[in-house]
């Protein structure tokens, strides 16, 4: 508790990231992915973290009567206003894909803003994946892939990509801090399985800001 | 202390809160969540000495709750359309026997076509079931709402339902502050029941009546949940006085720029928060919020909407045939004011209420006075193209209709 | 309202219990100290087998649980005659919701109580053969497996009585009802296994299932008080006739229980855990015919010409109660493992 107070209040203050980085007032985020990756809990530890550091913050799953391996779609908006919306994120200023198979879905690119983020889960470079004609003309910094599972696998022991991706997304936009990252797994997982999911979301953090290089 | 919580998970919390004494409950899409979370409560003996029933079917949910509520203990279940339903003639029971029992209803889409996501034909459905009605705009208000229903549903002896719209509240993910047990202990003191099975007490509960006093028990019940607005506005300032938080206080309805407004939109549950988003960029329009939806709050919402030019009814349920079931209420609420209220259907089974749509709705010059919102019309007119051509079945016999089924098992 | 005061004269029969017996050998419903739970002035038929046997079950339940009872009632002839407003016959706290779901409303009194650290209360629910196999079985099927502790009684007698005698699950084959009239080749109800409600309960190995007949007072009270010894579901099912369903008249409703019970077409048992633990034998056992005579619903099988071949059909399920329940005193045991 002495820590989580901690981190609530080092960051209860600090003004939304994206406002710096991107000009916006909200983030709007989709996380794609299949039943049993985890797509709906990505969004909720998304949304606790966010919240951890002081933002106001929304996220649902797209209600689905999903079954193991069908397409999930989960959504949230981190803002520093009350979120008053209750319409699913079609405008979209990242989008988390923790399925590369889900790529050729006509259905995830759709809403990408100009300058948006994309991560996918892969173990493969960005440009192993075929995506030229769809996000040619995008800021290349802002197209990443980070090998969740493989980090998933190695720290938890079980292939659920979600710590892993939050991880990146922390890295990647600078909208949540890892800390608060740390804490929502803290938060939401019991003590063993929340630290290796802790250590899951380091790795992939680090990998994406290139302290560790790619195919570790 | 404001919690990154889920909707339900929230409710849940609040529920724990008001210390239920028997909870039957049976799972349905997508209230299960509020119901697992009490029955892990109740087994780690959080809630104890509540007892959690897992019972065969929501019949049987509800017929528990009203076991237990006229046995003296504090009865909570929850449910979602189908299950609504089928608890139907257990919820007029509970209504005429007057057990103050609190229900969730995760407002849901009614089959066939059978469909889980929300719309609010369930609730509507029962809505003249003897039940007091309140619908959360919000997942704040979801929570806070129970309280004041335990509150008011044994202060008057009338059961209470709070809608939350499924999915859309229940599984939403949201800044909550579950109101602390010394709160709710202040507002919500022990129950104590109007009538009770007891050995050394014994009374007769249920008994049969004739056409000699039907009618006047009839219009006792009607004037009992008629005194239920002032009732519910006098306990919720008290709520919001004990949370200290002046902008939680419920009200019967909420207006949002409303009063004085040229067009008032007029809705229930959680599209109010997207409502307000879009009428902030248009002049002259606001939006009221029914948050009791029965009783009818018929003069509050006079009140509000007596010098507008045109009021738009925002429907998250279909009357097949009839069109706008609120719509009815507010025209009734409104007699003899010359104003037109406009019905929209919107929400059906789960179909997002966007922005753009909404406030392109709202720009349109001439509202027709009943509208589907994001009625998808190529697929309408496919399909009433088709049926113009297929021939009536009555008149099919002999040689036609055996080749016509063979053509179609072959198709 | 205190107990109103119960006058008695001998019937020369074991309905009353025989008051010249020792003052502890005697029934509860000899006692002029009885609860007198549903007590008179309510509305019943003459001859009303379901009046009768609640006020056995109820009093001796009042007796033994020391008045510490509480009772839920299925909407149905019990609940229609007991309670024209504003009167009542109940001496006892009596709750009516539905027809359905009796066991439910039974379950949560049951539940409300245990929260409530009050277990010195017992619950009896109670409800006729529709309320009980029929429309109010999902609910007490539950009721069993959940093992919420609740004693459920049924009154069967045979039919939808309350509505104007339609068939029910527990209607027998070839009896006459408003719904299976005696008319075509197979008259009356069809034949069939019908809903054998104690051997469902007993399938759900609850605690206690037993069953009785308003003719042998002293075993149905027996059997209150057993069931009222042990906690958990169990389940009394009580033959009750009707004189207006049954066609049959109102001094002979003892009299015709005691033949339903003598022919074998209803096996008087106790079973405890799923088991048979105890039978009533059949010491002077006659042929159904003598126990389906006496009733208008029989009467197409007196006809001339007699319907011998459904009489036959009828004397083959008695035949076979006999045997499955052991109900032959003289029956040579079988050695188990010779």
């Amino acid at each position: 508790m002495v820590l989580e107070a901690t981190v609530r209040a080092a960051t209860r203050s600090g003004r939304l990231a994206c406002s710096a980085a991107k000009g916006c007032a909200v983030w709007r985020i989709r996380v794609h992915g299949r039943g049993g990756q985890g797509v709906v809990t990505t969004a909720e530890l998304l949304s606790i973290a966010a919240f951890r550091d002081g933002h106001e913050v929304q996220a649902f799953p797209s209600f689905g009567s999903e079954r193991m391996g069908a397409p999930v779609t989960a959504y949230c908006r981190i803002s520093d206003a009350p979120i008053r919306t209750r319409e699913p994120v079609t405008t979209t200023d990242v989008l988390l894909i923790s399925d590369s198979t889900l790529l050729r879905q006509d259905d995830i690119f759709p809403g990408l803003t100009a300058d948006g983020y994309v991560l996918v889960n892969s173990s493969r470079p960005w440009g192993a994946l075929g995506l030229e004609d769809r996000l040619g003309g995008h800021r290349a910094d802002r197209l990443r892939t980070v090998p969740a599972t493989l980090i998933a696998r190695n720290a938890t022991g079980r292939p659920v990509p979600n710590a892993p991706m939050i991880g990146a997304f922390a890295a990647l936009t600078g909208a949540v801090s890892l800390l608060a990252v740390e804490a929502a797994l803290r938060e939401r997982f019991a003590a063993e399985v929340a630290e290796r999911n802790v250590r899951a979301a380091r790795t992939a953090y680090e990998f994406l800001r290139g302290e560790i290089p790619a195919h570790a | 202390m404001r919690r990154q919580l889920e909707g339900s998970r929230a409710i849940a919390e609040t529920v724990a809160c008001c210390r239920p004494g028997v909870i039957p409950a049976y799972p349905i899409t997508p209230q299960t969540h509020i119901v697992e979370a009490l029955g892990t409560m109740v087994r780690k003996g959080q809630l104890a000495p509540c007892r959690f029933l897992t019972v065969e079917s929501e019949f049987a949910a509800m017929s528990a709750a009203i076991g237990a509520s006229l046995t003296g203990s504090r009865a909570y279940t929850a449910t979602s359309s189908q299950g609504l339903l089928y608890m139907t003639e257990a919820v007029f029971n509970a209504a005429g026997l007057g057990a103050p029992i609190v229900m969730t209803v995760a407002n849901r889409a009614i089959g066939a076509p059978i469909n889980i996501w929300n719309d609010q034909s369930d609730s509507m459905a029962l809505r003249d079931s003897g039940w007091i009605q309140l619908h959360a705009p919000d997942n704040q208000a979801a929570a806070d709402l129970h309280v004041l229903a335990f509150r008011l549903a044994e202060e008057l002896s009338v059961p209470v339902m709070v809608c939350v719209d499924g999915f859309v509240l229940t599984h939403a993910f949201e800044p909550i502050d579950v109101p602390e047990q010394e709160i709710v202990d202040a507002v919500l003191p022990p129950y104590r029941p109007r009538q009770v099975l007891d050995p050394d007490d014994p009374v007769t509960i249920g008994a049969m009546v004739g056409p000699e006093a039907f009618t006047e028990v009839r219009y006792l019940a009607d004037r009992r949940l008629r005194s239920a607005p002032p009732a519910f506005e006098r306990i919720a300032a008290e709520f919001a006085e004990a949370v200290g938080a002046p902008q939680r206080r419920a009200r019967c309805v909420q207006d949002y720029r409303a009063t004085g407004a040229d067009t008032v939109v007029v809705a229930l549950g959680s599209v109010t928060g997207t409502l307000r988003d879009v009428v902030d960029s248009i002049d002259g329009v606001g939006v009221l919020t029914i948050t009791m939806y029965r009783p009818f709050p018929a003069e509050e919402i006079r009140a509000v909407l007596v010098g507008a030019r045109r009021i738009v009814v925002l429907e998250r349920a279909l009357a097949p045939g009839a069109s706008g079931i609120v719509t009815s209420d507010v025209r009734s609420a409104l007699a003899g004011l010359d104003v037109p209220v406009q019905t929209v259907i919107a929400g059906l089974g789960g179909r997002p209420i966007g922005a753009a749509s909404l406030r392109e709705l709202l720009a349109r010059p001439g509202l027709e006075d009943v509208t589907f919102l994001d009625l998808r019309e190529d697929v309408i007119d496919r399909e009433l193209g088709r049926e113009t051509v297929r021939e009536p079945i009555a008149e099919r016999d002999g040689e036609a209709a055996v080749e016509s089924a063979g053509e179609r098992a072959g198709a | 309202m205190p107990a109103q005061s119960v006058k008695f004269y001998q019937v020369g029969s074991r309905a009353v219990g025989n008051r010249l017996l020792d003052a502890e050998l005697r029934t509860e419903q000899s006692s002029a100290e009885r609860r007198n739970s549903i007590t008179s002035g309510h509305r019943a038929c003459q001859g009303c087998g379901e009046a009768l046997g609640a006020r056995y079950v109820l009093d001796t339940a009042e007796r033994v649980t020391g008045g510490r009872l509480v009772t839920v009632n299925a909407t149905g002839c019990l609940e229609v005659f007991s309670t024209p407003y504003p009167e009542s016959a109940w001496q006892v706290p009596w709750l009516h919701s539905l027809f359905a779901n009796t066991a439910s409303v039974a379950s949560g009194v049951a539940a409300a109580l245990e929260a409530q650290g009050r277990t010195d209360v017992r619950v009896l629910a109670q409800g006729g053969d529709g309320g009980t196999v029929d429309i109010g079985f999902a609910c007490l099927s539950g009721m069993f497996e959940r093992g919420d502790d609740v004693l459920f009684v049924c009154y069967d007698n045979e039919a939808y009585m309350n509505t104007g005698v339609q068939r029910s699950g527990a209607t027998p084959a070839y009896a006459r009802t408003a719904t299976t009239e005696a008319v075509g080749p197979i008259p009356g109800s069809r034949p069939g296994q019908g809903k054998d409600l104690p051997r469902i309960a007993m399938a759900h190995e609850i605690p206690y299932v037993a069953t009785a007949t308003v003719a042998e007072l002293r075993d149905l009270e027996a059997k209150v008080e057993r069931a009222m010894s042990m906690r958990g579901p169990r389940y009394l099912h009580v033959l009750v006739p009707c004189p207006l369903g049954w066609g049959s008249a109102p001094a002979e409703t003892v009299h015709l229980a005691r033949l339903a019970q003598r022919s074998g077409l209803f096996p008087v048992f106790e079973a405890e855990h799923g088991e048979v633990t105890s039978v009533l034998p059949i010491r002077d056992r006659i042929p159904v015919e003598e126990y389906l005579r006496p009733q208008r619903r029989y009467a197409h099988l007196f006809a001339d010409p007699p319907r011998t071949d459904l009489i036959e059909r009828i004397q083959q399920i008695a035949d076979r109660n006999v045997a499955r329940y052991h109900l032959d005193p003289h029956e040579i045991p079988h050695e188990e493992g010779a």
